[in-house]
């Protein structure tokens, strides 16, 4: 088991790494000009640009050029910005947006866990009758509905009915965090509700449940000893990557609301090829995706005994 | 039979309702069991003999409804039964059941010993250790060697043959008075097949229980069973000692069902098989069931639901060959060789 799970980890840092290269290199290849703002571009002279570019390391040959990264990469220096604020280090950029998004994902996502596991077992104990279709319901109009339209509704009915802040602020982040992540959440706690009675209903039309009935037990022990820890199994291997990807922030929540998070950051710094903040996006959102498929993996291997004999090697 | 009755099912009746439409699935069967006996119920697939099996324990599916007769199991009246509660003092711990395919009986994240020790657990009152002991104990009952290893092993380690082993352990882990079989070797590779017969017979001696085989494999039955019951469109049409199935039976279909058996068949010919299918359920059958699929059916046959003629006190068949008033009919040529066979001696 510990083998196997070095095994995985290699293999997702090797990923990461594979990825911050590519989209080093692509960066690279873009033309000089880029690095400098439109009255910079205008006003400097060649010899001054290329001081600049040469002062930052711009022209070294392209494979000192990607060792200094790695080198920077392992002490998680991503340089400065260049224009999206410039000379601010991308680090202290990045990190007070992360910790914004981080917040508001964490408890998005627990809403959600909570809310939309309790949705899918009620759903199933109910099954066919007035709460699975209620259930069924929410889940098809969260889905269907453009999400625009589903958080214009929060809004009105949040800010209007229960007074509650329409604008997100730093110095009072506790109600003002109520309206984006409940915006957050609603998709995410249809999805869970529809996966866990998913899982649930397929556990319950198994053979070994007869046998459960058979061997004398009610349906509520069958439902806590059985069916809820093997449903739980597929659905565990989702959790981790779910929970990793909801703290990169969404675009969509974070202008709605206008959260200064994580969301708009990629894109802008594409728009304005600010090459370095470029690279620690990428590398934040790589290794928070790659994290999670890994830290999925094991939790499976955790719950399931069938996969950690398989990695064994055993006979199965 | 001077045995005591144990189980008492009359004219019971269970009907599913399929969008709208109503399948009776068991028209009118009434069985007496008898303590200690081994009773093999044979028919084909969609006979209704799992169904009905299954309405001793309240395990017919959720659109499944008994809608007449009475099943007695001692002084309860199951058919009764309304609230799992009261099918929780029965399952288990007096009637209890070994289904078709080991494969998928066992729940595939519990550790073997763990689901034996649940069942324990929850009829006998015992527990933690106490509980554990007695399903290591119960593992090597039934034959499976190290059993403190295997109690911390899952099903997948184990093969098909072994897990039905564990099932049956789990079935009869609370000395149930009665057992019930459902084609509990159909799964199985023939060399297995034996072995968990002869478990199931040795555990049924110790244990001194009453066994129900649900099955359509006459070779089993001929190995196992007392009694036989044949079903057919949802009726038992014939039940006797297993001898008087065997070699004199006196229903059609027993007799097609006994001649289609390649054991008998002669080497170069076609297999005799039965011609057309079961009646649909889903309408009112009149008459005899299988008077369509019987080319030497009567007229009454198709007019007229025959009873049951005795043909000895312990032997009865539904048909109206056995009237005195219907013509002389001779028993097909292979019931005959099967029973000059036996006064051979084989």
């Amino acid at each position: 088991m510990t083998k196997y799970t070095i095994k995985r980890l290699l293999q997702s840092l090797i990923t990461v790494l594979a990825i911050v290269t590519i989209v080093f290199l692509l960066m690279r290849m873009l033309p000089t000009d880029y690095y400098f703002t439109e009255d910079q571009v205008m006003k400097l002279t060649e010899e001054a640009k290329n001081d600049q570019l040469r002062a930052a390391g711009l022209l070294d040959p392209l494979p000192v050029q990607l060792f200094r990264f790695y080198g920077r990469l392992a002490r998680l220096d991503f340089g400065t910005s260049r224009r999206l604020q410039s000379g601010v280090p991308v680090m202290q950029l990045i990190s007070s947006k992360f910790t914004v998004s981080m917040r508001l994902g964490m408890m998005a996502m627990g809403v959600s866990l909570i809310l939309g596991i309790l949705m899918g077992v009620c759903q199933t104990l109910n099954k066919d009758r007035f709460l699975d279709h209620t259930g069924t319901v929410y889940t098809v109009f969260v889905n269907a509905v453009p999400s625009l339209v589903s958080f214009s509704l929060v809004l009105a009915f949040g800010s209007r009915v229960l007074k509650l802040p329409s604008m997100y602020s730093t110095r009072n982040p506790g109600p003002s965090s109520i309206l984006p992540v409940v915006c957050l959440s609603l998709a995410s706690i249809a999805s869970y509700a529809l996966w866990t009675r998913r899982y649930m209903v397929d556990e319950l039309n198994k053979d070994y449940i007869k046998l459960a009935r058979i061997k004398g037990m009610s349906s509520q022990q069958i439902m806590l000893k059985h069916v809820l820890k093997n449903a739980f199994v597929p659905l565990v291997q989702y959790i981790p990557a779910s929970l990793l990807l909801t703290v990169g922030g969404s675009l969509l929540v974070e202008r709605f609301f206008s959260v200064p998070g994580m969301g708009p950051l990629m894109t802008d710094a594409i728009g304005k090829y600010d090459t370095n903040v470029v690279q620690a996006c990428v590398f934040l959102y790589a290794s928070l995706g790659i994290l999670g498929v890994f830290l999925g993996d094991v939790m499976m291997m955790l719950f399931d005994p069938r996969i950690r004999l398989a990695e064994k090697g055993e006979a199965r | 039979m001077d045995k005591e009755i144990v189980l008492s099912a009359r004219d019971v009746e269970i009907e599913f309702s399929m969008r709208g439409k109503t399948l009776k699935a068991v028209r009118k069967c009434s069985l007496d069991l008898y303590q200690g006996e081994t009773l093999a119920i044979v028919g084909e697939s969609g006979s209704g003999k799992s169904v009905f099996t299954k309405s001793f324990l309240g395990m017919t599916d959720a659109n499944g409804h008994i809608v007449g007769g009475s099943i007695m199991y001692h002084d309860q009246d199951l058919s009764k039964f309304k609230t799992e509660k009261e099918w929780m003092s029965i399952r288990g711990k007096k009637i209890s059941m070994v289904m078709q395919d080991p494969m998928t009986s066992l729940n595939p994240l519990k550790k073997i010993g763990k689901q034996i020790q649940e069942s324990i657990e929850l009829n006998q009152g015992l527990k933690g250790d106490d509980a554990k002991a007695k399903a290591l104990d119960m593992m090597k009952k039934v034959g499976i060697a190290e059993a403190e290893r295997r109690f911390e092993q899952y099903p997948h380690e184990f093969s098909g043959g072994m897990r039905q082993r564990v099932v049956i352990a789990i079935a009869v882990a609370c000395n149930p008075e009665i057992l019930i079989c459902d084609e509990p070797t159909t799964a199985l590779d023939v060399t297995i097949q034996a072995q968990i017969l002869n478990l199931i017979r040795d555990l049924q001696k110790e244990l001194q229980m009453t066994v129900i085989y649900i099955t359509h494999d006459l070779g089993v039955v001929a190995n196992v069973a007392d009694r036989v019951a044949v079903m057919y469109a949802g009726q038992i049409v014939e039940f006797g000692q297993v001898n008087e199935i065997f070699y004199n039976a006196w229903h059609p279909y027993t007799w097609a069902l006994l001649s289609s058996l390649p054991q008998l068949g002669v080497k170069g010919e076609d297999l005799p098989a039965i011609e057309g299918t079961p009646p649909n359920l889903f309408n009112e059958v009149k008459g005899d069931a299988f008077a369509p699929r019987n080319p030497k059916a009567l007229a009454i046959d198709f007019e007229e639901e025959p009873p049951f003629f005795e043909v000895s006190p312990t032997h009865k068949a539904k048909t109206w060959y056995l009237d005195p008033r219907a013509p002389e009919i001779e028993q097909p040529h292979t019931i005959q060789k099967l029973r000059k066979n036996m006064s051979d001696g084989r």
